[in-house]
């Protein structure tokens, strides 16, 4: 007799399935909810995933997340004041922003301006429309048996839903500010959905950030939607409060003749993994994928990349950097996949880690998986500290120690927010990476 | 009080003594040559007195203006009025070459107690620097000697000693790498920088660089100690016999 093995829960598991419960109770019933009931099927499925999934080797969820925080409930006045103030790492650049705060949206403090071409909704007006369930679909086959994208399917009710019209060249850059209002430590689930149609150009930031010290989960994802030939600078930047747990997931389908650049930017959080699931679907795209994380403390940062090129003539360049200070660990993670048709495929990913510490880690796996035989593909991977030698040559010009080492830093992760095409994003990012240098003890 | 004081230096690297007790003193205005094979211990010299770290003094003692030298870091150094102009510039990818000048200038100004440079001030420094050494504004526009010729960062060299006016300039192996007519541009900048109260030591394998640096002083070092000093006409007595007499004699 076969008996079913059953997985033990764990304390957050067992939580998360109460949690989801309350939710399902309160949310009415029809197409999302079946959806939803099944998202949450194939997360009990699995469970919170462990180092033994390959995915997840060097994040082990089960055991980084203990507990399941509570739903966070609906913004009260003071949290949306709160709100009001978030996203300030951009205050030099003009942007629309839509402001999330504890993972629902707020109208009120938000641009209400209509943007030509552009529609916004929240996903929570739209289910309440009984619309919403486009949102909910997994674009990227990848990530739809990825444990946290089916948690992020069953539990979130709110997050953007934006459609540009083709051929629209959609100003200012759109701001999705996400924050976490207060000293209690809830969950917020959100859910964004973003189709940019053919021709059409926009530039989206996303940036993450509450208070220190606050043990806030945060489980967000963002499925972008790349017409043909259009043309998306994606920007996400993480200033998660230091006891945070964030877990991100970037999921895009690329149309033929596309730009697609995304930049994640991760300052902060005690645990970070930023997933990305993409795939070319259409030819001659072009695809600029980047990061850099600046981690000190105990805290630790994973980006895991999937890169499906599906289909053949697309370019895409992969530069990720990681600076780590004290006990911090950086992972990269990073796999791309060249189909048998996918001939003229050129894809080449970099990962460069500066320890600045003794008992800092960098994990880096660069894997290729190739079945076209006429394609270029590359990968490097490097770890290690500053260099002393050119150490010496700044301070034997009389630029002290510290001075020199931030001179070195900055120009370490200065190639990769190069690949920032928004200037003053890209001036922004460098301003708070001086400021994390100037922090250094 | 004489400008720099090197009395009995001896050191150590990887446990190998390379200085056994050299004797130097350069008073300002003056430039000293010191010639030599190589192995002498010529560049060590260079990096012990910039304050390079991993060279282990064990005895002796080096003074700036009668003030311990080798008590301070590298950039303390600087402050001072010491400058090393190196053998081989290192390329700073990422670090824009004002950005560079400018940190370096204002830094030291600071350790001075000196109001920072004004832009405009700072602009037009480094423009005459560069004019005088043919230094073009793309050069001024990249990344600190990334994608420079021998020359160039040579040059790129002499405009950072001209902008940060040391006392005591130490030239290690300025001519290795140079064409004659890079040698004469580096020359000419140096010796616009020579003034009564800048003293120079120009370290160099060969004679060349001195029919165009002529220095007051030369003294031949050899396993680690000055075995022989005199006037300039020694470099030539030098280039004409090679070091093989002095090699004996130290030994």
């Amino acid at each position: 007799m076969n008996a079913e093995i059953k997985p033990l829960r764990t304390a957050a598991e067992t939580a998360l399935a109460t949690e989801f419960a309350a939710r399902r109770a309160a949310l009415p019933a029809g197409k999302i909810a079946k959806e939803r009931d099944a998202a949450f099927a194939r997360f009990e499925r699995s469970g919170l995933p462990t180092r033994r999934v390959e995915q997840w080797k060097y994040t082990d969820l089960r055991a980084l997340m203990r507990e399941a925080k509570p739903l966070a409930p609906a913004p009260d006045d003071k949290a949306k004041a709160r709100g009001k103030d978030a996203g300030k790492i951009l205050s030099g650049v003009a942007t629309h922003r839509l402001v999330f705060v504890d993972g629902a949206f707020v109208p009120e403090i938000s641009d209400q301006t209509a943007l030509s071409g552009v529609r916004i909704y929240s996903l929570a007006s739209e289910i309440e429309r009984g619309n919403g369930a486009g949102a909910f679909t997994v674009a990227v086959k990848d990530a739809f048996d990825d444990p946290v994208v089916s948690l992020n399917n069953a539990m979130a009710v709110d997050g953007a839903v934006i459609q540009i019209a083709a051929r629209t060249i959609a100003e200012p850059p759109i701001h999705l500010v996400f924050v976490h209002s207060g000293e209690e430590a809830t969950s917020a689930y959100t859910r964004s959905r973003v189709v940019v149609e053919n021709g059409a150009q926009v530039t989206l930031i996303e940036s993450h950030e509450g208070p220190d010290g606050v043990d806030y989960q945060v489980n967000n994802a963002l499925a972008l939607f790349v017409g043909d030939r259009a043309s998306v600078n994606h920007v996400k930047i993480n200033g998660e409060g230091s006891a945070s747990l964030h877990v991100a997931t970037l999921t895009a389908t690329v149309g033929e003749g596309a730009v697609l650049r995304s930049f994640a930017f991760t300052r902060g959080g005690a645990v970070t993994r930023n997933q990305i699931f993409m795939t070319c679907n259409g030819k001659n795209a072009e695809l600029a994928i980047g990061g850099a994380n600046l981690l000190r403390g105990r805290e630790h940062a994973d980006t895991t990349l999937v890169l499906d090129h599906a289909v053949g003539g697309c370019t895409s360049r992969e530069v990720f950097k990681s600076v780590l200070d004290d006990e911090s660990r950086g992972v990269f993670q990073g796999k791309i996949v060249v189909r048998p048709d996918a001939q003229k495929t050129d894809a080449r990913m970099m990962m460069r880690a500066l320890l600045l510490s003794d008992d800092a880690e960098a994990d880096h796996k660069p894997e290729l998986e190739i079945f076209a035989d006429d394609v270029q593909c590359g990968h490097g991977s490097t770890a290690g500290a500053l260099d002393e030698n050119l150490k010496f040559y700044l301070m034997a010009r009389g630029i002290p120690d510290a001075e020199a080492e931030a001179l070195l830093i900055q120009a370490f992760i200065g190639d990769a927010l190069d690949t920032v095409a928004h200037e003053g994003v890209r001036d922004a990012l460098m301003f708070a990476a001086l400021r994390w240098l100037g922090e250094r003890k | 009080m004489s400008l720099l004081e090197i009395k009995n230096l001896q050191v150590v690297v990887d446990n190998r003594q390379i200085l056994n007790g050299l004797n130097l003193t350069v008073n300002a205005g003056e430039v000293h040559a010191i010639m030599g094979p190589n192995g002498a211990g010529k560049s060590t010299l260079a990096h012990v007195l910039s304050g390079k770290s991993g060279y282990q003094v064990i005895g002796g003692e080096v003074l700036l203006d009668g003030e311990d030298l080798l008590a301070l870091e590298a950039d303390e150094r600087a402050a001072k009025g010491v400058f090393l102009a190196f053998q081989y510039p290192l390329e700073i990818p990422g670090v824009a070459t004002m950005t560079f000048l400018r940190t370096a200038m204002n830094a030291q100004r600071k350790k001075r107690g000196e109001p920072e440079l004004s832009t405009p001030d700072f602009m037009k420094r480094v423009r005459e620097g560069a004019a005088k050494l043919g230094i073009s504004q793309d050069m001024l526009r990249r990344a600190v000697n990334v994608g420079f010729s021998g020359g160039e960062k040579k040059r790129n060299e002499v405009l950072q000693m001209a902008l940060l006016e040391p006392k005591l300039c130490v030239l290690d192996e300025t001519d290795s790498g140079l064409d004659i007519d890079a040698l004469k541009i580096v020359a000419n900048g140096v010796n616009y920088m020579r003034s009564p109260e800048r003293g120079m030591i120009v370290i160099t394998h060969y004679q060349r660089l001195l029919d165009y640096i002529v220095p007051d002083f030369v003294h031949v070092l050899s396993k680690g100690r000055i075995v022989k000093s005199g006037g300039k006409e020694l470099a030539l007595e030098l280039e004409a016999k090679g070091y093989a007499a002095y090699q004996d004699e130290a030994a």
